[in-house]
């Protein structure tokens, strides 16, 4: 480990590289879901530029595409405030299981918790920074690449979204793609089974209360009472 | 809309998703900036992510229709192929452009 001994700003160049390859999977999903939503926002009458600060600033894939529709009938404020709010309520467990990892980061950590979609949270709980990587700028590099991605996609889609020439349909696999591989690699680390099958029978009873709409934050407020009862045989 | 080409009820609802979506997102770090998280949180911290990436592998899934075997073919093959060639090869790039190629090419055919 020499990370120490090193100027502050070498971590983050090492960091590029490895970071680069993790970010592969979702600069393919990113990039293609992008077009599509910028394509969608121009197509509703809105600037170009709006599916650039929208990715910018609001960054919640879902969100955006919820919001496409919302605006061009007008809804209120409040309204797409609490939809938003129920489409993103997930992210609070998200950072509930990233505060040990993300507790020694300083300089990128606001960054870091602004930038945690399921895509980036995916990667940083799942993958491990090669040795002698400083773990925060590796994290750094990952959230700032994913969302270069989607912010590059989004101004494509906008901008000469109706005239790209190939057809891309069903790249944006790429994602679901992606969490099976991290899924599998869960399963290498976390080798006791109650996690996986609290996770899909939570996810079962979601669909079946709720349907497709809400189904994330509810499956994952079951899997987390479910998994409670297991705290002895597990801990 | 005005000369910008866009008008500040747009602005306002963009605003408004950006600082609910932060929120969100911040919410436990702030929660827990200054107490210490309780016991139970260690255990949820590492039960949590598989619990999760099990969540949106199945959510993924969330709107597939079962009605003719072109609807769900494609997606379900693809799926146990990228987890196959990860088990296999347990190369990530591979795997996901394995499946997703596979799962271009079945939207096609079927």
């Amino acid at each position: 480990m020499n990370s120490t001994s090193e100027p502050s700003g070498k971590g983050s160049r090492t960091a590029f590289g490895p970071a680069f390859r993790a970010s592969i999977p979702v600069l393919l999903g990113y990039m293609t879901i992008g077009i599509a939503f910028g394509l969608l926002l121009v197509k509703s009458d809105q600037p170009w530029w709006l599916a650039v600060v929208m990715s910018a600033i609001v960054y919640a894939g879902a969100a955006q595409f919820m919001a496409v529709g919302l605006l061009a009938v007008g809804t209120s404020i409040a309204e797409i405030a609490v939809l938003t709010f129920v489409i993103n309520a997930r992210h609070m467990v998200y950072g509930l299981s990233l505060l040990g990892r993300f507790a020694p980061c300083k300089r990128f950590k606001a960054y870091l918790v602004f930038a945690l979609t399921d895509e980036t949270y995916g990667i940083l709980t799942t993958t491990v920074p090669p040795e002698g990587v400083d773990k925060e700028s590796f994290y750094a590099a990952v959230s700032a690449l994913d969302q270069s991605y989607w912010i590059i996609g989004s101004a494509l889609g906008a901008l000469i979204g109706g005239i790209l020439p190939f057809d891309m349909k069903g790249i944006d696999f790429a994602l679901t793609a992606l969490f099976i591989v991290l899924l599998v690699e869960q399963i290498r680390t976390i080798k006791r089974p109650e996690p996986y099958i609290v996770a899909t029978v939570a996810t079962a009873i979601a669909l079946i209360l709720v349907g497709p709409a809400n189904l994330l934050i509810v499956a994952i407020l079951i899997s987390i009472a479910g998994i409670l009862p297991f705290r002895k045989t597990l801990a | 809309m005005n000369a910008a080409g866009i008008n500040s009820y747009v602005l306002g609802a963009v605003l408004a998703m950006a600082a609910v979506t932060v929120a969100c997102r911040a919410t436990p770090f702030v929660f827990f900036r200054k107490r210490r998280p309780p016991k139970i949180v260690d255990y949820l911290q590492r039960y949590i992510p598989p619990m999760i990436m099990t969540v949106l592998v199945l959510g993924s899934y969330k709107t597939t229709s079962f009605a003719a075997p072109r609807d769900w073919v494609p997606g379900i093959a693809a799926g146990f192929a990228v987890a196959a060639l990860h088990l296999w090869k347990r190369n990530t790039l591979l795997s996901i452009l394995g499946g997703t190629a596979l799962y271009m090419i079945l939207i096609r055919v079927m």
